[in-house]
């Protein structure tokens, strides 16, 4: 039998491939069926969003970040009104701070949902994400129920948040607490045992703690290789520091922890919530510096000097003190940071958005070299890539 | 308090690379160092390493344009230490033409960051070992960054029904871009209304 001359051959995945996420393109060298390069190309989604917001008054430039990471629109915001309040040394009055951890925490059950659902059908299980976008769509009422939105809520503002919650809303998301641990518990007894889901997942994408670090990883990537270190822990902004709640740490690094990490991590945005709702001050939501927030719709509607006030801000806006400073936050896929550089103008001057999946996506050529093709889809699961952040 | 920490740490960083640091600054509770540019893996390198630094991560590299300045651009590391909790922004200043020495031998997160810096500042990067564009099209010019660079861009692009593929064009717009100023008459503002500069050197060369 003559010998037979096997070549390495390129592999196209993407951009347009359920499993890709969005748009990613992934130029794949195999060698049979097993991956020896890969070549992530992204950039699919690009929109320029650091450009227009250079072009944009601080109020204007918000809503960007909901557009970014689009699974959990809040968190985004958050960063940037951090990095904003930072630079005017504004205070945000207690009320406002707890509305804004609310919100985020349940962005962070917003995204892990999506994530653990989407994850679980990339390696063939189908029925988790019908049950998870329900309850997202339960929790996307509430996003409704306080900015008007479900998705792009542009709901936080320099200073607080624009409006408080409405009547009865706590209620709600009491009520809610209550009934969502039963789906969760469904969903795994459905998959952490499952014999077919480990198989896939079990030491797959293994990430050493020491390749975290000098790939410049974050979030649940950097928590499930055995590193405590979470944000809201260690750097508190708001009032994280007031609350009680653990950090789900993994041990070896590979796709199956990262999973169980996010559904531990749920439970614990569950109890931040419950102890939100229930320490929440009463008070103003938002800072009541006037140069910086505008007044009361119904004065506006009234008298002459409030008209002129709250067009002056809407149409030129606040100015920022001239300087740099870096804002992070723990956003539900790592460390989400805006980098701010104001020249005393009322439009950031430059504004550098770090995403978390970005630096993610780089380490996916060590995570998937030596796997199978179809080891592929788990491991960009497990990262949690959403392309409005890659891309920006 | 915590400036304290970070005086410190500023001090210890500038007399241990007394000939790297330019200068030192703490603003809004974050040190910035400002180093030479052709310095900067030796930079990283020491923070990486020295025991009372230990900045392991590498979160975010990124550009920034000055277009006034003869050396136009910045380029920000930000680093993080787990070890210190402490974050750290270090700062070098380059132009068009000349490259800096990449970090990624230091820090292999540098790669894609420094490829987004190039896309969109066209700062080079010497010994990257792969400095393509990243998130612009293929076959993109320029560099959409730059304070120069108009927001609009330069060409636009559709699905061309005779040629059955998307084709690209200059831009049109319909309306012409507005930029407001928001300088107050009573501040001094200057209003420059475009084609104005024409009159006044008309007027110099009547004049000569």
């Amino acid at each position: 039998m003559a010998d037979i001359d096997i070549k390495n051959y390129s592999l196209n995945f993407g951009p347009q491939h359920p499993a890709a996420h969005g748009v990613l393109r992934l130029i794949m060298e195999l060698d049979g069926e097993v991956i020896e390069r890969l070549d992530p190309h992204i950039g699919l989604l690009h929109r320029g969003t650091e450009k227009l917001i250079e072009h944009k008054t601080y109020l204007q430039a918000m809503p960007y970040f909901d557009r970014l990471d689009y699974v959990a629109p809040m968190n985004q915001e958050h960063a940037f009104v951090l990095a904003t309040e930072k630079l005017l040394g504004l205070e945000v009055p207690p009320r406002g701070q707890y509305l804004r951890v609310l919100f985020c925490e349940i962005g962070r059950i917003l995204n892990h949902l999506l994530n653990l659902t989407t994850h679980a059908m990339d390696v063939g299980a189908m029925t988790p994400i019908l049950w998870g976008f329900e309850e997202r769509e339960r929790l996307m009422e509430f996003y409704e129920g306080v900015s008007g939105a479900r998705l792009h809520a542009a709901y936080f503002r320099t200073g607080g948040v624009h409006q408080d919650m409405p009547e009865g809303m706590a209620e709600d998301m009491l009520k809610w607490i209550e009934t969502f641990p039963q789906v969760l518990q469904d969903m795994e007894d459905m998959l952490v045992e499952n014999r077919i889901f480990k198989q896939r997942n079990v030491d797959i994408g293994v990430v050493t703690a020491e390749q975290c670090l000098e790939w410049g990883f974050s979030g649940p990537m950097i928590r499930g290789s055995g590193l405590a270190w979470d944000l809201r822990k260690s750097q508190p902004y708001d009032c994280y520091d007031k609350l009680d709640f653990d950090i789900p740490v993994g041990r070896h690094g590979d796709c199956y922890d990262r999973f169980i990490i996010r559904l531990e991590e749920i439970k614990q945005s569950l109890h931040l919530m419950k102890q939100c709702i229930e320490r929440m001050p009463r008070g103003p939501v938002c800072s009541t510096d006037p140069k910086i927030t505008p007044p009361a719709r119904s004065e506006m509607k009234r008298s002459m000097e409030a008209l002129i006030h709250h067009f002056k801000l809407y149409t030129e806006g606040f100015h920022v003190p001239e300087g740099e400073v870096y804002a992070a936050v723990e956003a539900p896929k790592g460390e989400f940071g805006v980098y701010l550089v104001s020249d005393g103008g009322n439009k950031p001057y430059r504004c550098k958005i770090r995403a978390p999946g970005f630096a993610h996506l780089q380490g996916m050529d060590f995570m998937c070299r030596g796997h199978m093709l179809a080891d592929a889809p788990a491991v960009l699961g497990s990262i949690d890539i959403v392309f409005g952040e890659v891309d920006r | 308090m915590i400036d304290q920490a970070l005086k410190e740490l500023g001090e210890r960083i500038s007399t241990a690379l007394e000939h790297e640091v330019i200068a030192t600054e703490i603003a809004y509770g974050e040190l910035t160092v400002l180093v030479r540019a052709d310095q900067i893996e030796k930079v990283l390198t020491f923070l990486r390493d020295d025991q009372e630094c230990r900045f392991k991560c590498l979160m975010d590299v990124c550009g920034a344009d000055y277009p006034e300045r003869s050396s136009r651009f910045d380029v920000v590391y930000h680093l993080l230490s787990p070890h210190l909790n402490q974050r750290i922004r270090v700062k070098v200043q380059t132009n068009a033409d000349t490259p800096v020495p990449s970090a990624t031998d230091v820090f292999p997160a540098a790669g894609w960051f420094e490829r987004e810096t190039w896309d969109m500042y066209g700062v080079m990067f010497s010994g990257h070992p792969d400095l393509r564009r990243i998130l612009t099209d293929y076959g993109f010019q320029g560099h959409p960054l730059r304070k120069d660079f108009p927001l609009t861009g330069y060409v636009e692009l559709r699905y061309s029904e005779e040629q059955k593929r998307v084709v690209y064009e200059p831009v049109k717009l319909t309306q012409e871009f507005r930029s407001f100023d928001f300088m107050s008459p009573w501040e001094g503002a200057e209003y420059i209304l475009p084609g104005d500069e024409k009159a006044e050197e008309a007027e110099g060369q009547e004049k000569a």
